[in-house]
């Protein structure tokens, strides 16, 4: 009766089948769980913002067009807080997601392959959104067709 | 008792259950993410190919998904801020259920709050 005995995952006497064949050395799994913690806090406090600029002042979500995203990315203010927001987030969701393969798919080859989507995802998504941000053209010039808004300047 | 495989570490009650929600809703918020990402690069494309596809997030469906959404991202940053204590601060395992508790109440509050605004917004025929 009672709680059946789980020995320490590090105490080498663990039942064969939860054994894997690669172990990383150092200490990145510590820093992996300090890193969702550290960015975890700040990301409550980026997205509650992001959420209420976005969603809850102004117009709300009838409020959101290309002109809107125009005029938050005219202030560097906003730009790094999307920037910062894309990283951390990216990061933080990436690694909650990394734990879950780990969790649950437990054949070598499919949690190495569901990794390696996961990672080329996160690479993808990560450079794209950084891209966007810095390379972001408020009055853009399309096969010659000059952005007609109130702040573009007048051609 | 009955009989359970021996190994196991999962124990019901709210500290199961809340890790079990942690992780669910960080799935469909990192998923999210993801699209979300990419709705907004069309800013690159044309401002004409992103208002199209941001006009498809105002429709009343979309709408109620945003509030699961944000009924995720709020429980989960609540939550995670409870995983925090636990970890972090002396008393926060002795704790644990009680603050699960103000997470759930903090949780309904705010979005009593978020879906009075959001939903006549999407709703109200703006």
């Amino acid at each position: 009766m009672g709680v059946p005995l789980i020995e320490s995952p590090r105490s080498g006497r663990m039942s064969p089948g939860y054994t894997r064949s690669s172990t990383s050395k150092g200490n990145f799994e510590l820093y992996a769980w300090l890193f969702m913690r550290f960015s975890g806090v700040v990301l409550v406090v980026l997205i509650f913002v992001h959420l209420w600029a976005n969603l809850i002042a102004g117009d709300g979500i009838s409020g959101i067009d290309f002109g809107f995203v125009a005029g938050k990315w005219a202030s560097p203010l906003w730009q790094i807080w999307d920037l910062t927001m894309l990283w951390l987030a990216m990061l933080h969701g990436t690694n909650g997601v990394r734990t879950i393969i780990n969790d649950y798919a437990e054949r070598n080859t499919t949690r190495m392959g569901l990794k390696g989507v996961l990672y080329t995802s996160a690479v993808v998504i990560i450079v794209l959104g950084t891209l966007v941000i810095f390379t972001f053209d408020p009055c853009p010039v399309i096969d010659g067709v000059a952005t007609v808004a109130d702040y573009c300047p007048a051609s | 008792m009955p009989k359970t495989p021996a190994g196991t570490l999962y124990r019901g009650r709210e500290g199961m259950w809340s890790w079990v929600a942690h992780r669910i809703t960080g799935v469909v918020i990192f998923f999210f993410l993801l699209v979300h990402v990419l709705d907004t690069s069309l800013v690159r494309v044309s401002p004409e190919a992103y208002d199209a596809v941001i006009g498809a997030y105002k429709n009343p469906i979309m709408g109620l998904g945003e509030l699961g959404l944000v009924g995720a991202i709020v429980f989960h940053a609540f939550n995670g801020l409870r995983v925090i204590l636990v970890d972090f601060w002396k008393k926060g395992p002795a704790y644990q259920r009680q603050m699960l508790w103000a997470v759930g109440v903090l949780w309904a509050l705010t979005m009593i709050g978020f879906s009075i605004r959001h939903l006549s917004i999407v709703f109200g025929g703006h």
